[in-house]
Protein backbone atom coordinates (compact mmCIF):
# COMPACT_ATOMS: atom_id res chain seq x y z
CA UNK A 1 0.00 0.00 0.00
CA UNK A 2 1.12 3.51 -0.67
CA UNK A 3 0.14 6.03 1.72
CA UNK A 4 0.48 10.09 0.41
CA UNK A 5 -0.42 13.08 1.44
CA UNK A 6 -3.28 15.05 -0.53
CA UNK A 7 -0.73 18.01 -1.35
CA UNK A 8 1.86 15.60 -2.62
CA UNK A 9 -0.78 13.50 -4.33
CA UNK A 10 -1.64 16.75 -6.22
CA UNK A 11 2.27 17.97 -6.86
CA UNK A 12 2.41 14.98 -9.11
CA UNK A 13 -1.19 15.37 -10.80
CA UNK A 14 0.07 18.58 -11.60
CA UNK A 15 3.50 18.07 -12.89
CA UNK A 16 1.66 15.58 -15.22
CA UNK A 17 -0.85 18.03 -16.48
CA UNK A 18 1.71 20.72 -16.86
CA UNK A 19 4.28 18.80 -19.14
CA UNK A 20 1.57 17.12 -21.23
CA UNK A 21 1.50 15.88 -24.05
CA UNK A 22 5.21 15.07 -23.11
CA UNK A 23 5.54 12.56 -19.98
CA UNK A 24 5.98 13.96 -16.81
CA UNK A 25 8.94 12.17 -14.08
CA UNK A 26 10.11 12.35 -10.69
CA UNK A 27 10.77 11.13 -7.46
CA UNK A 28 9.49 11.69 -4.06
CA UNK A 29 12.14 11.02 -1.10
CA UNK A 30 11.72 10.03 2.13
CA UNK A 31 14.18 8.38 5.59
CA UNK A 32 15.56 5.26 4.67
CA UNK A 33 13.21 2.50 5.81
CA UNK A 34 10.30 4.64 6.81
CA UNK A 35 8.06 4.18 3.59
CA UNK A 36 7.10 7.70 3.90
CA UNK A 37 6.88 9.73 0.62
CA UNK A 38 8.04 13.28 2.16
CA UNK A 39 10.15 15.46 -0.39
CA UNK A 40 8.90 15.79 -3.70
CA UNK A 41 11.87 16.24 -6.42
CA UNK A 42 10.24 16.68 -9.49
CA UNK A 43 12.51 15.64 -12.66
CA UNK A 44 13.65 16.90 -15.96
CA UNK A 45 12.35 13.93 -18.70
CA UNK A 46 15.35 14.23 -20.63
CA UNK A 47 13.57 11.97 -23.59
CA UNK A 48 10.89 15.28 -23.86
CA UNK A 49 8.08 12.50 -25.49
CA UNK A 50 4.84 11.60 -25.47
CA UNK A 51 5.80 8.17 -25.28
CA UNK A 52 8.86 7.86 -23.40
CA UNK A 53 10.69 9.36 -19.99
CA UNK A 54 14.10 9.00 -18.56
CA UNK A 55 15.71 10.73 -16.25
CA UNK A 56 19.07 13.38 -17.44
CA UNK A 57 21.76 11.42 -15.99
CA UNK A 58 23.98 14.15 -14.56
CA UNK A 59 20.40 15.25 -12.62
CA UNK A 60 19.65 11.27 -11.58
CA UNK A 61 23.27 11.84 -9.99
CA UNK A 62 22.90 15.07 -7.71
CA UNK A 63 19.66 13.27 -6.81
CA UNK A 64 20.77 10.49 -6.03
CA UNK A 65 23.63 11.67 -4.10
CA UNK A 66 21.44 14.00 -1.78
CA UNK A 67 19.36 11.99 -0.72
CA UNK A 68 22.12 9.60 0.48
CA UNK A 69 23.47 12.24 2.21
CA UNK A 70 20.34 13.24 3.94
CA UNK A 71 19.73 9.08 4.66
CA UNK A 72 16.68 9.37 1.75
CA UNK A 73 15.46 6.43 -0.53
CA UNK A 74 13.23 7.00 -3.17
CA UNK A 75 10.06 6.26 -1.75
CA UNK A 76 8.03 6.84 -4.92
CA UNK A 77 9.23 6.78 -8.28
CA UNK A 78 6.64 8.29 -10.63
CA UNK A 79 6.03 9.12 -14.60
CA UNK A 80 2.71 9.96 -16.40
CA UNK A 81 1.50 7.97 -19.36
CA UNK A 82 0.00 10.52 -21.92
CA UNK A 83 -2.41 8.31 -23.88
CA UNK A 84 -2.75 4.98 -22.56
CA UNK A 85 -3.65 4.10 -19.46
CA UNK A 86 -2.14 4.50 -16.10
CA UNK A 87 -0.67 0.79 -16.19
CA UNK A 88 2.91 -0.21 -16.54
CA UNK A 89 4.10 -1.13 -19.58
CA UNK A 90 6.76 -3.16 -20.75
CA UNK A 91 9.34 -0.68 -20.72
CA UNK A 92 8.70 0.33 -17.85
CA UNK A 93 8.94 -2.85 -16.18
CA UNK A 94 12.06 -3.80 -17.54
CA UNK A 95 13.41 -0.62 -16.56
CA UNK A 96 12.02 -0.98 -13.34
CA UNK A 97 15.67 -0.88 -11.27
CA UNK A 98 14.30 0.67 -7.40
CA UNK A 99 13.01 -2.64 -5.69
CA UNK A 100 11.68 -0.50 -2.69
CA UNK A 101 9.80 2.26 -4.31
CA UNK A 102 6.63 2.57 -5.13
CA UNK A 103 6.19 3.25 -8.92
CA UNK A 104 3.32 5.59 -9.59
CA UNK A 105 1.54 5.97 -12.65
CA UNK A 106 -0.33 9.06 -13.55
CA UNK A 107 -2.61 8.66 -17.04
CA UNK A 108 -3.22 12.49 -18.59
CA UNK A 109 -5.34 11.24 -21.72
CA UNK A 110 -8.45 12.43 -20.35
CA UNK A 111 -8.29 16.05 -19.65
CA UNK A 112 -11.09 15.88 -17.40
CA UNK A 113 -10.17 13.19 -14.99
CA UNK A 114 -6.84 12.09 -14.02
CA UNK A 115 -6.11 8.67 -13.11
CA UNK A 116 -3.85 7.72 -10.80
CA UNK A 117 -2.19 4.14 -9.79
CA UNK A 118 0.02 2.68 -7.64
CA UNK A 119 2.58 -1.02 -8.42
CA UNK A 120 5.39 -2.30 -6.60
CA UNK A 121 7.50 -3.67 -9.55
CA UNK A 122 9.95 -6.55 -8.54
CA UNK A 123 11.85 -8.82 -10.71
CA UNK A 124 9.62 -8.40 -13.86
CA UNK A 125 6.43 -9.02 -11.51
CA UNK A 126 3.72 -6.45 -11.38
CA UNK A 127 1.36 -5.89 -8.65
CA UNK A 128 -0.87 -3.17 -8.09
CA UNK A 129 -1.36 -1.65 -4.37
CA UNK A 130 -3.76 0.49 -2.99
CA UNK A 131 -3.35 3.98 -2.23
CA UNK A 132 -4.27 5.97 0.62
CA UNK A 133 -4.51 9.42 0.84
CA UNK A 134 -4.08 10.38 4.08
CA UNK A 135 -1.87 13.50 5.62
CA UNK A 136 -0.25 16.29 8.02
CA UNK A 137 -2.02 18.69 5.55
CA UNK A 138 -5.83 17.35 5.90
CA UNK A 139 -5.90 16.02 9.49
CA UNK A 140 -9.20 13.23 9.59
CA UNK A 141 -9.49 13.72 5.92
CA UNK A 142 -8.15 10.83 3.60
CA UNK A 143 -9.53 7.47 2.67
CA UNK A 144 -8.52 5.05 0.16
CA UNK A 145 -8.93 5.28 -3.39
CA UNK A 146 -9.05 2.23 -5.55
CA UNK A 147 -7.03 2.48 -9.01
CA UNK A 148 -9.25 4.14 -11.72
CA UNK A 149 -9.82 3.79 -15.05
CA UNK B 1 46.03 1.02 -6.14
CA UNK B 2 41.97 1.04 -5.08
CA UNK B 3 39.21 2.36 -7.01
CA UNK B 4 36.23 2.75 -4.86
CA UNK B 5 32.64 1.72 -6.54
CA UNK B 6 29.40 2.13 -5.68
CA UNK B 7 27.00 -0.68 -6.20
CA UNK B 8 23.32 0.15 -6.65
CA UNK B 9 20.63 -1.83 -4.41
CA UNK B 10 19.63 -3.69 -7.43
CA UNK B 11 23.37 -5.18 -8.28
CA UNK B 12 24.07 -5.61 -4.79
CA UNK B 13 23.26 -9.28 -5.06
CA UNK B 14 26.66 -9.46 -7.28
CA UNK B 15 28.20 -8.32 -4.00
CA UNK B 16 27.19 -9.96 -1.12
CA UNK B 17 25.18 -6.82 -0.12
CA UNK B 18 28.27 -4.53 -0.20
CA UNK B 19 27.16 -0.70 -1.15
CA UNK B 20 31.04 -0.12 -2.84
CA UNK B 21 33.56 -2.55 -3.26
CA UNK B 22 37.35 -2.05 -4.62
CA UNK B 23 39.61 -2.63 -7.74
CA UNK B 24 41.57 -1.42 -10.17
CA UNK B 25 42.97 -1.05 -13.52
CA UNK B 26 43.99 1.54 -16.09
CA UNK B 27 40.97 1.65 -17.64
CA UNK B 28 37.24 1.39 -16.64
CA UNK B 29 37.05 -1.62 -19.05
CA UNK B 30 40.17 -3.33 -16.88
CA UNK B 31 38.53 -2.17 -13.71
CA UNK B 32 35.43 -4.25 -14.93
CA UNK B 33 37.10 -7.11 -15.82
CA UNK B 34 38.57 -6.92 -12.21
CA UNK B 35 36.05 -6.54 -10.16
CA UNK B 36 34.36 -9.93 -12.38
CA UNK B 37 37.00 -11.67 -10.74
CA UNK B 38 35.86 -11.62 -7.42
CA UNK B 39 31.86 -10.83 -8.00
CA UNK B 40 30.79 -12.93 -11.17
CA UNK B 41 28.01 -12.05 -13.37
CA UNK B 42 28.28 -8.32 -12.14
CA UNK B 43 30.41 -7.09 -15.55
CA UNK B 44 27.42 -8.80 -18.05
CA UNK B 45 24.69 -6.18 -15.78
CA UNK B 46 27.07 -3.28 -17.09
CA UNK B 47 28.03 -4.20 -20.57
CA UNK B 48 27.42 -5.96 -23.36
CA UNK B 49 28.59 -6.78 -26.88
CA UNK B 50 28.19 -2.77 -28.03
CA UNK B 51 30.14 -1.39 -24.47
CA UNK B 52 28.72 -0.21 -21.94
CA UNK B 53 24.75 -0.99 -21.77
CA UNK B 54 22.43 1.73 -22.25
CA UNK B 55 20.37 2.07 -19.39
CA UNK B 56 22.82 2.10 -17.25
CA UNK B 57 25.07 5.05 -15.84
CA UNK B 58 28.27 4.98 -14.80
CA UNK B 59 30.36 8.05 -13.36
CA UNK B 60 33.54 8.19 -12.47
CA UNK B 61 33.66 10.82 -10.05
CA UNK B 62 31.46 13.70 -10.84
CA UNK B 63 31.16 13.12 -14.74
CA UNK B 64 28.86 10.37 -16.90
CA UNK B 65 31.52 8.20 -18.70
CA UNK B 66 29.51 8.15 -21.60
CA UNK B 67 31.14 11.68 -22.02
CA UNK B 68 34.91 10.65 -21.70
CA UNK B 69 35.47 7.46 -23.11
CA UNK B 70 32.91 4.69 -22.34
CA UNK B 71 35.25 1.69 -21.14
CA UNK B 72 38.28 3.44 -22.33
CA UNK B 73 38.03 6.26 -19.47
CA UNK B 74 41.14 5.84 -17.72
CA UNK B 75 40.74 5.45 -14.27
CA UNK B 76 43.20 6.21 -11.60
CA UNK B 77 44.16 4.98 -7.57
CA UNK B 78 41.47 7.26 -5.49
CA UNK B 79 38.74 7.73 -7.92
CA UNK B 80 35.15 6.71 -7.12
CA UNK B 81 33.02 4.87 -10.09
CA UNK B 82 29.40 5.08 -8.92
CA UNK B 83 26.91 3.18 -11.05
CA UNK B 84 23.06 4.16 -11.22
CA UNK B 85 20.38 1.93 -13.38
CA UNK B 86 18.99 4.88 -15.90
CA UNK B 87 15.18 5.72 -14.33
CA UNK B 88 13.37 5.19 -17.50
CA UNK B 89 10.29 3.73 -19.06
CA UNK B 90 7.11 4.89 -21.18
CA UNK B 91 3.35 4.34 -22.54
CA UNK B 92 4.63 1.27 -24.95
Amino acid sequence: MLTISPALLAKIVAHARADHPDEACGVIAGPAGSDHPERFIPMLNAERSPTFYRFDSMEQLRVWREMDERDEEPVVIYHSHTATQAYPSRTDISYASEPGAHYVLVSTRDPDQEEFRSFRIVDGVVTEEEVRVRGDEAPGAGGTRPGAG
Amino acid sequence: MAIEVRIPTILRTYTAGAKSVEGSGATLGDLLGDLESRHQGLRDRLVDDAGLRRFVNVYLNDEDVRFLGGLETPVADGDTVTVLPAVAGGGR
